[in-house]
């Protein structure tokens, strides 16, 4: 079966494996996945998102090129919708950087998003410590849009980079979709065609006027903070590629890094990956005792009960509800 | 046909045949069944397709084939899954395959075979089936 130590010398078989377990849920990966932790904590993790069609994939395929250019080992997990109806789904990211395929260096997962709660969230997080483990340097995580998922791209990855495309008024589109919060670099990809230079004027006006709020709120809980008072803060970048012929890559990639060194010399890394792991064992949290308590209902007799007198009309659901918390678990969470 | 896990196949198109609709329309089939599918894209190398089943951990690895090297390509891929730990893995066969050569193909070890002309409904359930 799976050894620990095929995975930590990087076994792209064993790695894979392993993270197919992870999705499936399946127990005996989960004693693997606690023994990896100890490996953890080198790799850079780059999140990429951004509407469909924007090009994506292409210009992660451009990415890879760069960083193997730079020796460094790269991986990515490719992250495509779920059919809610059907439950299957077409994977088709890696279609775009088959090229690299055979490079031993680089290792490319798709995964599909799975539709259940904190399903892809926790699967792409665990494939990320696999793969943290397994020795890569950096690791990038391609999803769509800014999903609600619970844990969503900017709790996951040190630097997100969105995409966006000229003329698909991004500028606006950003600001109500609140994309703009999460980036730390912004892509105009594309940019060899028409209105460009105006979506990457239009992006530069909206990035000064969020730093400009900024010393005005601070952001919803759990995310990392994007200012520090009397720290300094990196400062969003805005650049334009064409990814099919590699135009602005090699600044992009640069830019990667610069955020990483940046990131590192301020501390600020530290503090971002604290912020995540405790968002990340919040979600742990919540999920045991979600499964708890799921299973506490299916069996308990005081749900029973509780059942019968709602519908004898003996009781409302709300005290209802409320008794059997105070019956059953009230006393305990207070300790 | 419920089984326990999603089943993952890769759809593969070796060598040199540049006809891919058909492998497409049966990642659609596929994927309404309740796949999830990964396609290669076209002229893959075996060492490609190799590298790739291993990567996205699939189930199965479905060859499309419609350039007539059939049997040489099959026999190859069987080869090297053996040799780089692959050996669990199905593979199944689709395309242009005359019925002469299905029984060659079977003593190979390819799991299924699929020529031109086969229903979605017989594909779909003929992968599930592999799973049982």
């Amino acid at each position: 079966m799976l050894k620990i130590d095929d995975i930590r010398s990087g076994s792209h078989l064993a790695g894979a494996r392993l993270i197919r377990l992870i999705e499936d849920n399946e127990p005996s990966a989960i004693e693997l996945l606690k023994s990896l932790y100890a490996n953890t904590g080198k790799a850079f993790i780059i999140g990429i998102t951004g509407s469909p069609g924007v090009g994506k994939s292409t210009l992660i395929d451009a990415l890879i090129f760069q960083f193997r250019e730079l020796s460094k080992k790269v991986a990515v997990i490719a992250v495509d919708p779920t059919s809610p109806y059907t439950g299957g789904a077409i994977l088709g990211d890696r279609l775009r950087m088959q090229r690299h395929a055979t490079d031993p260096d680089v290792f490319i997962r798709s995964m599909a998003s799975r539709g259940q709660t904190g399903g892809l969230s926790r699967a792409a997080k665990d494939a990320t410590t696999v793969l943290d483990a397994m020795g890569f340097d950096i690791i990038i995580i391609e999803t769509v849009g800014a999903g609600q998922a619970q844990f969503d791209i900017a709790s996951l990855a040190h630097c997100v980079g969105i995409v966006s495309i000229p003329s698909s008024g991004d500028g606006i589109q950003a600001v109500k979709a609140g994309i703009l919060e999460t980036g730390d670099i912004f892509i105009v990809n594309k940019s060899d065609t028409p209105d460009a230079d105006l979506s990457f004027i239009e992006l530069c006006g909206m990035l000064e006027m969020r730093q400009s709020r900024e010393f005005l709120r601070t952001l919803p809980p759990g995310l990392p903070p994007k200012t520090d008072n009397g720290h300094p803060t990196w400062q969003p970048k805005v650049l334009k590629t064409i990814a099919q012929d590699g135009t602005g890559i090699k600044e992009l990639t640069h830019t990667f890094l610069s955020y990483l060194d940046f990131m590192k010399k301020n501390n600020l890394l530290k503090s971002k990956q604290k912020t995540q792991e405790k968002l990340y064992f919040k979600t742990l949290l919540k999920d045991l005792i979600l499964e708890k308590i799921n299973g506490f209902m299916d069996e308990s007799k005081y749900v029973e009960t509780a059942l019968n007198d709602i519908q004898l009309n003996i009781t409302d659901p709300i005290s209802a509800a409320q008794h059997v918390v105070n019956k059953t678990i009230g006393h305990k969470i207070k300790e | 046909m419920e089984t326990k896990n999603k089943i993952r196949v890769l759809i593969a198109k070796p060598g040199l045949d540049g006809h891919d609709k058909g492998a497409k329309i049966v990642c659609l089939a596929l994927r309404d069944a309740g796949f999830e599918v990964i396609y290669s894209g076209l002229h893959q190398s075996l060492d490609q397709i190799i590298r790739t089943a291993t990567q996205e951990a699939v189930d199965v690895i479905g060859l499309s084939i419609m350039s007539g090297a059939h049997l040489p390509i099959s026999e190859k891929l069987i080869a090297m899954m053996n040799k780089n730990g692959l050996g669990d893995i199905k593979l199944t066969v689709g395309g242009v395959i005359p019925n002469r050569d299905i029984p060659t193909l079977k003593e190979m070890g390819v799991a299924q075979v699929f020529p031109g002309g086969t229903s979605f409904d017989k594909i779909t359930t003929g992968m599930k089936l592999l799973f049982k």
